[in-house]
């Protein structure tokens, strides 16, 4: 199967009066990384909330890994296993330890004995570097350690495609390292992934595709290097010129 | 006969303390097992209803509100009445024992649905959307994730108005219930000696306060070690 992973096609959002996405469409490849930028209110969480619709789109369709769902049909609980999301605020579970947040979805959702779902856990765990720290709670967790326990519960349940929003925005300068560490490692195993991010260095060596985002409209889109270097829009390159002087 | 002989003679009289000891403890029992009633019922349909109210469904919180708001207002002693002598009216005629537990727990149930509602809405939204965003359904995420985050900002301020309500099993004593107040008050009429009143009080004493000092323990185990 080579079609895309993700095909989201004219979809609109509106909050009440807002209208937040105005008719976008994201086709995303088998091991692509699509990196997401715009300026804040531009849509792009939404968007993201939309594929797995945590958000529910006004208008569109949004397929992934041959699923339809936005289709009444759909289990959506079983579709979610295949979309991995990790939160600028990490959200772990704040009551279970790293491998009990691990865990929860394997035995809940994918049926896993608490055997596997602890033998599943610990490899990835393992695969974010905290191997060592199954037994403890997020609240003895640096910011860096509790995302990438995030992006281990994603992770864990093997899913077709990954979704970061701003993941390392919440940490301090000297935890994102790891974090990004964490995340090109992923990219390199060949998983899917849609990052929203201001990480620029990032976005330059580790994107296949960088999208322009603006009051709820993909602007341009092209390889990071040449969003960077030339965009042709005056919304984009207004818009990195600013993230370029931070 | 000195002051302090005159005393104990009217509030610590030994004779008619052991004569009315055995009703007293028969009081005890029956206090017991109306509190107890009260707490496991009330709070059970507390908790239910803010189960319920979590669906969101319209209509249904609105009664929710006003059934919850109504028994938060009114004086238990007031439900307790309208109970034991209205309810014949319409030809149901529970007892006095029936009338309290049901009013109590009416009572309990309003507040502690107030005091789970607040807990679960306290729980952040993060939570919901990184279990919903897992597979977790609705009420998987309610009971692993959400409940046990809204348990521990619950248990302080439920324990605290879990006692405050069974002492109103006292309350009892206006619809001829046989706790412990009743008992003694009925046993000081009989004996025109007020001491059985203290050993009333004594017993109520021996009963909650353990529970209080419990739930005093429970609450400092609890704080947040986030
Ligand atoms: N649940 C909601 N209800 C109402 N309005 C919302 C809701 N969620 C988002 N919005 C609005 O939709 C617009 C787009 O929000 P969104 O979070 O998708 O932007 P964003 O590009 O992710 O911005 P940021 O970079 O600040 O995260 C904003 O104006 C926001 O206020
Ligand atoms: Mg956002």
């Amino acid at each position: 199967m080579n079609g895309p992973i993700v095909d989201a096609r004219g979809l609109h959002k509106h909050f009440g009066a807002l209208h937040v996405l105005r008719g976008v469409d994201l086709k995303v490849a088998e091991r692509e990384l699509v990196f997401v930028i715009g300026p804040s209110g531009s849509g792009k969480s939404t968007l993201l909330r939309c594929l797995n619709r945590l958000e529910e789109p006004s208008a569109g369709r949004v397929v992934v890994d041959g699923i339809d769902m936005l289709d009444p049909r759909t289990d959506i609980n079983h579709a979610r296993q295949r979309i991995g999301m990790v939160f600028q605020s990490f959200n772990l579970y704040p009551h279970m330890t790293a491998l009990g947040n691990v865990t929860l979805a394997l035995r809940k959702v994918a049926g896993k004995s608490r055997a596997e779902a602890d033998a599943l856990g610990r490899a990835a765990l393992e695969r974010v570097g905290l191997g060592d720290r199954a037994g403890h709670t997020p609240g003895q967790l640096s910011g860096g350690q509790q995302q990438r326990v995030a992006i281990a519960r994603a992770i864990a349940l093997e899913p077709r495609v990954m979704l970061f929003d701003e993941p390392t925005s919440a940490l301090d300068p000297e935890l994102v390292g790891s974090v990004l560490e964490v995340m090109r490692s992923l990219r390199e195993s060949g998983m899917t992934m849609i990052v929203v991010s201001h990480e620029m260095g990032f976005a330059r060596n580790a994107a296949d595709r960088v999208v322009f985002m603006d009051e709820g409209a993909i602007v341009e889109e092209g390889p990071p290097a040449a969003i960077f270097a030339k965009p042709t829009h005056e919304r984009t390159r207004a818009f990195i010129s600013q993230i370029q002087r931070h | 006969m000195s002051s302090w002989e005159r005393f104990a003679e009217t509030f610590l009289n030994t004779k008619v303390m052991l004569k009315y000891l055995p009703d007293i403890l028969s009081g005890v029992v029956v206090t017991i097992e109306l509190a107890a009633l009260v707490v496991v019922t009330g709070i059970a349909a507390g908790l239910a209803l803010a189960l319920l109210r979590s669906l969101g469904i319209r209509p249904l919180n609105w009664l929710i509100v006003v059934v919850v708001d109504l028994f938060r207002s009114l004086p238990p002693l007031v439900v307790i009445v309208l109970i034991y002598f209205g309810l014949p009216s319409v030809d149901l005629s529970p007892s006095g024992f029936v009338s309290t537990w049901l009013s109590l727990a009416f009572v309990l149930m309003a507040f502690s649905e107030e005091i789970f509602w607040a807990g679960i809405t306290a729980v952040a939204r993060g939570q919901w959307e990184a279990a919903r965003s897992t597979g977790l359904s609705f009420g998987q995420t309610l009971m692993s994730v959400v409940l046990p985050q809204a348990f521990r900002l619950t248990i302080p301020p439920l324990t605290n108005r879990t006692i405050a309500i069974t002492k109103g099993t006292a309350l009892g004593t206006v619809v001829a219930v046989t706790e412990i107040l009743g008992q003694a008050s009925s046993a000081m009429s009989n004996s025109y000696n007020p001491s059985p009143l203290l050993m009333g009080a004594l017993a109520y004493i021996v009963l909650f306060f353990p529970v209080v000092v419990v739930a005093r323990w429970v609450e400092t185990r609890l704080a947040w070690k986030r």
